[in-house]
């Protein structure tokens, strides 16, 4: 028998493969990893906490950070939470809504094609990073052009959007969603057929449903491992009811499983698109709140009440009733929660952010116990963290 | 060590040619270290897909500190990122130059608050700062044009390299 | 999604736990005794089928009387119910028994609520900082943490 010693390594926060600041401690016996132990908070920014320095309005902007990859999302459940804070949740306009669906599905669509992209980049297959950045460009376009900015959008405001949709991105909407299911099939016929990636992706990181539920996955792992689970359909928002789409679920647990999951999810989230741009009718975008909705700018040039009501929306913001809410919402990544407490003051008390891949990352060393070490590469990748949200 | 002249190989035709030419060879082949920390690093990456091309401007993104000239630093830095950065950054060899992209790396950002050093500046010396939250990938692109540009004034670059005195970088 | 009858039967369970009940925008929030809160997770995940644990976090109220509040956001996946459990703790004794053996997932947010918060959890497997580095000293989120941090002046300008 060969006298075998335990290697400790270190993968450190800077390392390619690791989405992010991520440092791994791994044990390993040769190639068989037999302990992980992450290590987060490099980018721990304070999120929380200079939140309770801000009002409602200017926090927007901060939750765009969290899950960079998909800004709008964290947008979206931010307001949803503040909108239920206030009551107001029933006074949003509809074409306002719908906006709000397009924008999360995209935004859905944009994070599974920088997923896609790092996943297949990790496990070595760099011709679809190329691909699918070249897809994300185009959604990317679609943000400019609506908010201004190409990733931290600022666009989902409380009480609807911002600004409504310029003229042409109608149009220019379509064509893409139109061109996306030839796209996800070039990027199967790519991967799924493929030799290298079935070795590498099924078996890999197996979960079961009583695991995966007691560890809080959420998101695509979940439903991977037969939980039928997605808060688009269970506890709606921006009226996802009316939307027809399905949710995959799998069983089998692993990596190819998730993968085809995501896959599944973008050709859904090009089904809901098309539904939303058949819905759109000419109407306003922010509800008719003048003490929490910015006056839109005729307005507050030309009338007094637009004027004042401008002016202390900007500089006091505006006092929220005494209570705490907490709102979950489909994130491409998981639920993602926000949990607010309001003592009256136009700035929150605490605000808490339930994060999915905080949550997720948990169930990493359970799921490379005994595996080898370019599994684990294959791991973080199909757990899809983002550091930004993990460390707020 | 006392007032030390700094020694130079001198400024003939022959010699600033030769200064041109390892000028060039170095800033038309940067080598950067990927150290994207957060939303930036996207930014870079999208700088180095197929719409914004990086490798044509010979910029190939290398993982080991040990093999890059240039570090980019995309994104917040945090006290407890912060000794780890200090490190890579004296494993990387001469000549070596940083580039702080965004505004928490140039100086803190949107976030004024206790785990944040407020700009990468307070540890390193940066050469070239890029605005934007995050910076599009042509302000990327600028910047390291910028970077290119400050490269081909240096003198001396032939002299430091054959050991004879150091690399006298524009004030 | 409110779930009256899984307060109810708690109510009938625990009457003497139970402290307070509030109904705000749809939503339930109890209050309970701080020392049966494993019995009180345990029961609402067997018996009211309250098997995931979304949020579990601290709340700072300087000022008042018992300073802090540790709040768990519960969900019922089969019947897409959400409930809230609310436990007090004072600053003195600023402690409460981990619940990460009825939900694994407690584990990490528990940790989190430690590092900065500063409340402690007795049993649990793991307790040490998870979000800043391991020397830090001091709970950051507390109300009486300047935001820059002890070592910076704090911003002396208007925020808007």
């Amino acid at each position: 028998m060969a006298l075998t010693e335990k290697m400790t390594i270190n993968m450190g926060p800077q390392h390619p493969s690791t989405h992010g600041v991520l440092q791994l401690i791994l044990e390993l016996d040769g190639e068989v990893v037999l302990k992980a132990t992450p290590h987060i908070g490099f980018l721990h920014r304070g999120t929380e906490k200079l939140s309770e320095h801000r009002t409602y309005n200017q926090i927007v902007p901060l939750t765009d950070r969290l899950d960079y990859l998909a800004p709008m999302s964290n947008n979206l459940g931010y307001v949803l939470a503040v909108e239920k804070l206030l009551g107001i949740s029933d006074r949003i306009p509809e074409r306002a809504n719908v906006i709000r669906v397009i924008m999360a599905e995209l935004t859905r669509l944009k994070s599974h094609l920088v997923w896609l992209a790092t996943h297949a980049l990790d496990i070595g297959a760099m011709t679809v990073f190329l691909y699918a950045f070249r897809e994300r460009e185009a959604i990317t376009d679609i943000y400019e052009k609506v908010s201004g900015a190409r990733m931290t959008s600022n666009y989902i405001r409380i009480g609807g959007v911002t600004e409504d949709l310029p003229d042409g991105l109608e149009k220019e909407i379509r064509d893409f969603v139109a061109t996306m299911p030839d796209h996800i099939d070039e990027y199967e016929g790519l991967l799924t057929g493929n030799k290298i990636w079935q070795k590498r992706t099924i078996g890999v990181g197996v979960i079961s449903a009583e695991d995966a539920i007691d560890i809080g996955l959420s998101g695509p792992a979940l439903r991977c491992s037969g939980v039928d689970w997605d808060l688009r359909r269970d506890a709606p928002y921006c009226g996802y009811e009316t939307y027809d789409f399905d949710v995959p679920v799998r069983t089998e647990g692993d990596t190819f499983a998730r993968y085809k999951a995501r896959l599944d999810e973008m050709r859904q989230s090009s089904r809901i698109i098309n539904q939303a741009l058949d819905r759109l009718k000419p109407g306003p975008v922010t509800a008719d709140c003048p003490k929490i909705c910015l006056p839109p700018k005729q307005d507050v040039v030309n009338t007094i009440e637009g004027l004042i009501h401008h002016f202390k929306i900007i500089t006091e913001g505006f006092k929220v009733e005494k209570g705490e809410v907490y709102v979950g919402i489909e994130a491409p990544k998981g639920e993602l929660g926000y949990y607010i407490v309001s003592d009256g003051s136009p700035m929150p008390y605490r605000m808490k952010i339930r994060p999915p891949s905080f949550v997720n990352l948990q169930a990493l060393p359970q799921l490379v116990e005994g595996r080898l070490l370019a599994d684990v590469i294959a791991i973080i990748g199909t757990l899809d963290i983002v550091l930004g949200e993990i460390d707020r | 060590m006392g007032v030390e002249q700094s020694q130079t190989l001198g400024s003939g035709f022959i010699t600033t040619s030769l200064d041109k030419l390892v000028n060039w060879s170095r800033a038309k082949s940067l080598w950067p270290m990927t150290f994207g920390l957060a939303c930036c690093a996207i930014e870079m990456m999208a700088a180095g897909a197929a719409r914004f091309d990086l490798d044509r401007m010979g910029v190939l993104f290398r993982a080991s500190p040990r093999q890059s000239d240039v570090i980019i630093i995309a994104g917040t830095v945090t006290k407890k990122m912060l000794p780890v950065i200090k490190t890579v950054y004296e494993q990387m060899p001469e000549p070596k130059y940083v580039i702080a992209m965004g505004a928490c790396a140039s100086s803190g950002g949107v976030f004024d608050t206790y785990s944040v050093v407020q700009g990468i500046d307070q540890e390193l010396p940066v050469d070239v700062y890029i605005p934007g939250c995050p910076p599009r990938p042509e302000g990327l692109l600028y910047g390291l044009m910028k970077l290119q540009e400050q490269i081909m004034k240096e003198r001396n670059s032939f002299g430091a390299a054959i050991g004879i005195g150091e690399v006298v970088k524009e004030a | 999604m409110c779930d009256q009858a899984s307060v109810e039967k708690l109510k009938a369970k625990f009457s003497s736990a139970v402290l307070d009940v509030v109904a705000f925008r749809d939503e339930l929030t109890v209050t309970v005794e701080k020392g049966r809160i494993v019995e009180i997770s345990a029961f609402l995940k067997e018996e009211c089928g309250y098997n995931f644990l979304c949020d579990l976090c601290g709340v700072d109220y300087l000022g008042q009387q018992p300073r802090f509040m540790v709040v768990y956001n519960l969900y019922n996946i089969t019947s897409k119910k959400r409930l809230r459990i609310k436990v007090a703790v004072d600053e003195q004794n600023a402690c409460v028994d981990t619940v990460s053996g009825v939900w694994a997932t407690a584990n990490w947010h528990e940790r989190e609520c430690w590092d900065l918060m500063g409340i402690s959890f007795s049993n649990h497997p793991d307790l040490r900082r998870i979000l800043m580095a391991a020397d830090w000293e001091g709970h950051p989120l507390r109300k009486d943490y300047p935001l820059q941090g002890p070592d910076r002046e704090p911003y002396q300008g208007r925020l808007s």
